[in-house]
């Protein structure tokens, strides 16, 4: 009896240490609070995230291994390269959320000849980048302090071209609606050269799902997903001049450089090939279902249900 | 002294109904605006700084006017005029708003400014008619200066109700079951309907007392 209460007390011991331990292996290195959120950077060990809400699971985050800045940490920034296998060499290259800039940081490395703009609409994330990220401005790397939406516009007055929009401009708590309408798609493909991309970071859990596939189809036509079956995010990627029959599976010379060029920062090139799919073969939303528009807009609303 | 009628007093909890609904549409309107401007000036948070001057503004002007439109043989007919020209008035958020806002967005490049004339040109002008409405009704309400204050106090009460409902009911539903155009066309319709019914009503009143004035005289 006294055995057994002696392994429970030693047991809770045991849990109460690894909490502890755990606790105080993330540390909190700088908070503050933006116009638009909290911002907090943690480090864990050798990992460093940028984290916009503690509490939210749903929170997406930012991550980069202080010891080897250059690898990327999280699957969906990952997925997010697929759009080099559909159009290996874009010049012209514009992410729409910038994070800790690790994407930019990542396809300057890849890429060190393509011109990259960067639009966030928080001052505070693009200095908490500079200073935690190590985010990387130069001649070709811009940081544009606007909304994504006026950004967009404003660049399709200038006349503006883009051969890879990266929208990423989501992080699971707060969605901002006039970022996920039809109209917006319009203009962003219209920003799109002609063999241009889409790359977004999108939901894939909530009633939502449904409406924002229903939403880029009738932009774009069919797309690729690129999800895995563990994460809760999903790769939609979509091209300016529709889908091509077939996806090249990696006998191209580019993409064979490319491989190798995305093995060094951790990414898989079969796997992402594997993970990607047409809408063309398996669409997953049914075919009525309502769009959004800015008319009609509420994401954050649906994104409520889990269903 | 006056003799308060204790049955309760029909055409003075129509006011009070009317002050309400004005205090709905406005922050119904106000609520749609975040989301009208979005497209053109996006929802940084000088939109909201842009959309809640305007409409403090127009509402202090509003309350002004209003105000001193009362003092000037006030009654139920001018009240419902208010509502249909408020209700009118909302129209061009339906008609122009994107022809108005494309052509505020070239003009203007810096979006704080532009965000802020985009708001003036769309809901000054429907937010001051709203405005006048508060005053008007605590005029009609008022019979004796004694009871000004709890009149005045419960139309506040009446009409600020009325704001909260309205913001709560259009960002939780309104905003998921139709589009911003129908809500805004079906508050403006509903205003004008309003002030219809509350001019009707006046237009009875008036042959109601008539014909008993006719029967008093009648009697004596």
């Amino acid at each position: 009896m006294l055995n057994s209460v002696n392994k429970f007390i030693s047991s809770i011991c045991f849990v109460l240490s690894v909490f502890i331990i755990n606790n105080a292996m993330a540390e909190v290195v700088h908070s503050e609070r933006s116009l638009y959120r909290n911002i907090i950077v943690e480090d864990k060990g050798d990992l460093r995230c940028l984290k916009f809400n503690v509490k939210s699971s749903k929170t997406r985050q930012s991550c980069l291994l202080k010891s080897q800045p250059q690898e990327l940490v999280f699957n969906y920034t990952k997925q997010l390269l697929t759009g080099l296998l559909v159009n290996p060499e874009p010049k012209r290259i514009l992410i729409i959320g910038l994070g800790g800039g690790t994407m930019s940081n990542t396809l300057h490395q890849l890429l060190p000849e393509s011109f990259i703009d960067n639009v966030e609409i928080d001052e505070s994330v693009i200095k908490v980048a500079r200073q935690y990220f190590g985010y990387l401005e130069n001649e070709q790397i811009k940081t544009y302090s606007q909304d994504g939406r006026v950004f967009v516009k404003r660049a399709l007055l200038k006349k503006q071209e883009y051969d890879w929009i990266i929208l990423d401009a989501f992080n699971g708590d707060y969605i901002p609606e006039h970022l996920m309408t039809q109209e917006y798609l319009e203009e962003i493909k219209r920003l799109l050269s002609l063999s241009g991309i889409l790359t977004a970071n999108t939901f894939s859990s909530s009633k939502l799902y449904a409406y924002e596939s229903a939403t880029y189809k009738s932009v774009f036509g069919d797309f690729y997903q690129v999800s895995n079956s563990d994460s809760s995010n999903r790769i939609i990627l979509a091209r300016n001049n529709g889908l091509e029959q077939n996806v090249d599976s990696g006998k191209n010379e580019n993409v064979s450089k490319l491989a190798i060029d995305l093995l060094a920062i951790g990414v898989d090139v079969k796997k992402l090939y594997q993970n990607m799919r047409s809408t063309a073969a398996h669409q997953d939303w049914p075919d009525d279902n309502p769009i959004l528009t800015d008319q009609f807009a509420p994401a954050n609303l649906l994104n409520i249900d889990t269903d | 002294m006056q003799i308060s009628n204790k049955p309760i007093n029909f055409s003075n909890l129509y006011i009070y109904f009317l002050a309400f609904s004005s205090g709905f549409s406005i922050m119904c309107i106000e609520l749609l605006a975040g989301r009208i401007l979005a497209p053109f000036f996006g929802s940084s948070v000088h939109i909201w700084g842009s959309i809640i001057t305007v409409f403090m503004l127009s509402l202090s002007f509003g309350y002004l006017l209003g105000g001193k439109f009362s003092t000037h043989s006030a009654s139920l007919n001018r009240y419902g005029a208010i509502f249909i020209i408020a209700g009118l008035t909302l129209l061009p958020i339906v008609t122009s708003s994107v022809w108005l806002m494309e052509s505020i967005f070239l003009a203007v490049e810096d979006s704080r400014y532009g965000s802020l004339l985009a708001s003036t040109a769309l809901f000054f002008i429907p937010t001051i008619v709203l405005g006048m409405l508060s005053p008007y009704s605590v005029r009609l309400l008022v019979k004796n200066s004694n009871e000004s204050g709890q009149v005045a106090g419960k139309l506040y009460f009446v009409s600020t109700l009325g704001s909260a409902i309205g913001t709560i009911i259009t960002s939780f539903y309104l905003v998921m079951w139709f589009d911003i155009d129908t809500i805004v066309l079906s508050v403006s319709l509903v205003l004008s309907l309003l002030g219809i019914t509350t001019i009707a009503v006046a237009k009875m009143n008036a042959s109601l007392s008539k014909t008993k004035i006719q029967r008093d005289v009648s009697h004596a």
